[in-house]
């Protein structure tokens, strides 16, 4: 089913993974796989599961069973903290920012994983903890510039306007340079305009940072104006899978949006 | 990582759960760009002031100067755990009384010059303070307060018990030997240890801007805002958050062991409770999140406690209480939102 330019093992491959919270199935058996270089839609009703997907992907959940499979090699030993340096970065639906800091120390601390530095040399100012932060402030400038945060660098996060803040949200996890990128619901919040632009943006990174994205959104549209290929959750279950112009005609997709307005 | 945390996960994800955000004072308080001329005059002029003053002052003013400032390094260290990586502790008294007698020890048994006692005393209470980390990692907010508590309660106890006594010296604790100058320095002890606490406290001090302005004490400040999204940008935040208990123990532990020397002598009754109270409202008064802001926190530690005194004899508890309440009332967010909130004014004209 999956075509793309597979040469091989796809980036992300995730088997029958299946995640229960006492008495709630929020994912139930959903296998599927994102080769390098595309951009994958993950749609579907509030509360199918998406979310969840995500936050097993980024380990901070553990899938009651199944597996995760990145560059061909399980993740589900390794620790939450290891995913941005293996190369899985990601934004949060709600924004996770770090309030109390600048935008800039928001995209330097993105940076944390690929570079290196302890208490010790951090305190003294040596030489290597200059060195990490020149390369810190590097990525950092470079990514404020390419996001247009160059205004609002050295103001708090807090006081940003939501899209603002969606964009910091991307900048800080493109300091890491990630392999795949996981975007939680990007256009919540932005108007028409703004849409169109993160369409066009996205697949921009996609193309001049060799990213792989997996996109979660509502926003219809635009996931069918730029994804290669779209998985379609319901209730936990994978309930579609294929090209945009072939799962939008699903019937069981458009009953599963029908049914939950009706709810 | 385990099942246990997995709940907590839940879909808030996006905000940070902790309630020690609503003291910590707004964004890194006056550290914006705008304001470095000014802040880097106020401190050298803060400096030549410091070491031109005991010049001027007596000795029992020097001494209480010098009380000021190991006060001081204690409550930036209590800063870089609280106010910095978002964690509370009531258990400061004890690290500061292991650097006491840790200092104690060493000059009165082993014969240790004082100067070494500094190194030792913190980095043995770097590692008490990483090891009480570690558990201390499953506790959040409250939960960590009461641990703590537990900590600075056991400690006087624990001096007193009759099979350590042969080094603490029970109840009766140790008295020190006070230091001459060095190099022949034509300075009176008190004198001698004014100028070296505040050597000592200057390196603490830029150590600590160092660290929170680098890629670590940018780590920190994640954990404290935002500890889920902190772990998915790559922070490792348990060791992170041991590693903070540690160091903030180191300086509290520097601290008591200067503050021993100083005072020349230990005794149980010296790091109870109190003490730990005093270095949270030390860090409150200051600025939650502000490093400078230690020195009027060290300040109001000692010096408030003697004016309610001079008020009223009986009822000298109710008087601090009533200046402290104003104020907090006066600086909801300490000296840091007061000089921040005047900067901004006289800026605004
Ligand atoms: N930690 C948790 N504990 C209990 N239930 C959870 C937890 N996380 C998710 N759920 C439940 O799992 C189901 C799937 O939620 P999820 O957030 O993944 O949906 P979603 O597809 O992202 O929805 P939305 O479009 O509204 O963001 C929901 O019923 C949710 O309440
Ligand atoms: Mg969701």
């Amino acid at each position: 089913m999956s075509s793309g330019s597979g040469d091989g093992v796809p980036l992300l491959e995730v088997r029958d993974v299946a995640v229960r919270f006492d008495g709630i199935v929020a994912l139930d058996g959903v296998s599927f796989k994102l080769p390098k270089g595309q951009i994958l839609g993950l749609i579907g009703p509030n509360g199918a599961g998406k979310t969840t997907m995500f936050n097993c992907l980024s380990r901070l959940y553990t899938p009651t069973s199944g597996d995760v499979l990145f560059e061909g090699k399980s993740i589900l030993g390794r620790p939450a903290y290891e995913m941005a340096a293996i190369g899985i970065g990601r934004t949060f639906q709600n924004v996770a920012l770090f309030s109390r800091l600048t935008v800039r120390e928001n995209v330097l601390i993105g940076g944390h994983s690929h570079t290196t530095s302890n208490f010790f040399g951090d305190s003294l100012r040596l030489p290597s903890a200059r060195r990490t932060e020149a390369q810190l402030e590097k990525t950092a400038n470079e990514l404020m510039d390419y996001l247009h945060l160059g205004d609002v660098a050295d103001r708090p996060v807090a006081g940003l306007p939501f899209g603002t803040q969606k964009r910091v949200e991307l900048a800080r996890a493109l300091a890491a340079s990630p392999k795949l990128l996981l975007l939680d619901e990007p256009a919540g919040g932005l108007n028409h305009d703004e849409v169109h632009e993160l369409g066009r943006l996205v697949k921009q990174i996609r193309d001049d940072r060799d990213v792989t994205v997996l996109l979660v959104e509502h926003h219809m549209g635009l996931v069918m104006s730029i994804s290669e290929n779209v998985v379609a959750l319901n209730f936990g279950k994978k309930i579609a899978e294929g090209a945009p112009d072939v799962v939008r005609k699903d019937p069981e997709l458009i009953r599963a949006y029908l049914g939950g307005e009706a709810a | 990582m385990s099942a246990h945390e997995e709940t907590v996960v839940h879909h808030d994800i996006g905000e940070s759960p902790e309630g020690a955000e609503r003291l910590i004072a707004k964004p890194a308080a006056p550290e914006a760009k705008a304001g470095l001329q000014l802040r880097h005059f106020v401190f050298v002029a803060l400096l030549v002031l410091a070491f031109v003053l005991p010049a001027f002052t007596k000795n029992f003013v020097v001494f209480q100067l010098t009380q000021t400032m190991v006060y001081a390094i204690a409550i930036v260290g209590l800063n870089l755990l609280t106010g910095f990586n978002g964690q509370f502790s009531l258990g400061h008294s004890a690290f500061y009384a292991v650097g006491a007698y840790t200092a104690a020890i060493l000059m009165e048994q082993a014969g240790l010059s004082y100067v070494w006692t500094l190194p030792v005393a913190g980095i043995i209470c770097f590692i008490l303070g990483f090891l009480f980390g570690l558990p201390a990692l499953r506790l959040e907010g409250v939960y960590l307060a009461l641990a703590t508590f537990a900590l600075a309660a056991a400690t006087p106890q624990i001096l007193k018990l009759s099979p350590l006594e042969h080094w603490t010296g029970g109840v009766q604790g140790i008295v020190i030997t006070k230091p001459d100058a060095p190099f022949g320095l034509p300075l009176n002890q008190d004198q001698w240890l004014y100028y070296f606490t505040l050597i000592v406290g200057l390196i603490l001090y830029l150590a600590a801007r160092n660290l929170v302005t680098s890629r670590t004490g940018r780590a920190l400040m994640a954990i404290r805002d935002n500890p889920i999204a902190a772990r998915s940008m790559g922070v490792n935040t348990s060791l992170y958050k041991a590693s903070a208990f540690g160091l903030s123990a180191f300086y509290t532990g520097v601290a008591g062991a200067l503050g021993a020397i100083i005072v020349q002598f230990v005794a149980p009754d010296s790091f109870t409770l109190t003490l730990s109270i005093g270095f949270l409202v030390g860090l409150v008064v200051g600025g939650v999140g502000w490093l400078p802001g230690a020195l009027f926190g060290g300040a109001f530690l000692l010096f408030v406690p003697n004016i309610a005194e001079n008020v009223s004899k009986g009822l000298s508890g109710a008087v601090y209480g009533l200046l402290l309440i104003a104020i907090i009332y006066v600086m909801p967010s300490g000296l840091a939102g007061f000089l921040q909130l005047i900067v901004s004014k006289v800026r605004g004209k």
